[in-house]
């Protein structure tokens, strides 16, 4: 699945503007950053309420598809100038990390590995 | 030695946290450093940085490349850590409140940095402060 089907079929908005497609190879969602270091692999999706500075870091170290942030939870601009500066992608939908899930594994996106 | 450069990690400032990190895998890139490889230095070089700012009065990260290695050396100045066992298991954490609300305290940061580097040595004292050498095979 691509980053930009995923909009077309969830309805999310993708907060940094222009963005060039990429294939995302596998999901996970989790809020404590140290999982996500310990799980994330390249070209995931990434699934997380939190919305700070921290999470574009991580998003960029491991060269993540996409940051997802679910239930149009607030993201504040500086937090969107530096994903843009990154080349990181942020999507914003009205869906449940839950419901986000379901739409990425109905459409062939495998979990992230154990790491 | 092909490169060695010191980056200084300041205690207490998450508006640049992340930054060092940052820099450590843009050199790795382009010295063309195998994503592999270039992955586990930055989960251990972000882990670490993290525990300079959340957890230490300050410190260093030294990051070198030779023929054949990568070496991370992390230092700071204080407060140590008064029992390593502890502070090496899955889910010990004193990390704050207000660290917690953003998703750091998980208590994986050092497990994390033991399972993704090649050779991991870690030594601290109370009162004086934590050195973490981290080594990676290229
Ligand atoms: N540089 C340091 N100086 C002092 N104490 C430290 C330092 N690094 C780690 N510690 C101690 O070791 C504990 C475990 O560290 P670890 O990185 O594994 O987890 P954490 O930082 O608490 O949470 P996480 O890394 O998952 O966000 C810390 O909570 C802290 O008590
Ligand atoms: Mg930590």
């Amino acid at each position: 699945m691509k980053v930009s089907e995923l909009i077309a079929l969830s309805g999310a908005k993708c907060l940094t503007g222009e963005y060039e497609d990429r294939e995302i190879a596998c999901g996970y969602t989790c809020d404590l950053l140290s999982h996500v270091m310990g799980k994330g692999q390249a070209d995931m999706a990434w699934i997380t309420v939190q919305a700070h500075m921290n999470v574009i870091a991580v998003a960029a170290l491991l060269d993540f598809a996409c940051v997802i942030i679910p239930e149009s939870l607030p993201v504040e601009a500086p937090i969107i100038a530096k994903a843009q500066d990154e080349d990181i992608i942020i999507l914003s939908s009205e869906k449940t990390a839950f419901e986000l899930v379901v739409l990425l594994a109905a459409n062939g996106v495998a979990p992230a590995k154990k790491g | 030695m092909i490169i060695k450069e010191t980056y200084p990690v300041a205690a207490d400032d998450m508006s640049v946290a992340g930054d060092v990190s940052a820099s450590i895998k843009r050199q790795m890139k382009r010295l063309g450093i195998p994503n592999q490889i270039m992955r586990r230095v930055s989960v251990c070089t972000y882990e670490a940085e993290i525990n300079l700012v959340i957890h230490s009065d300050g410190g260093e990260i030294d990051f070198a490349i030779s023929e054949d290695e990568i070496c991370v050396h992390v230092r700071d100045v204080g407060p140590g850590i008064p029992d390593l066992d502890k502070a090496m298991t899955e889910g010990f954490s004193t990390a704050t409140s207000e660290v917690r609300n953003m998703g750091f305290g998980a208590g994986m940061g050092l497990p994390n940095m033991k399972r993704n580097a090649d050779g991991f040595a870690i030594t601290s004292e109370v009162g004086k402060g934590t050195d973490i050498v981290m080594t990676f095979n290229i």
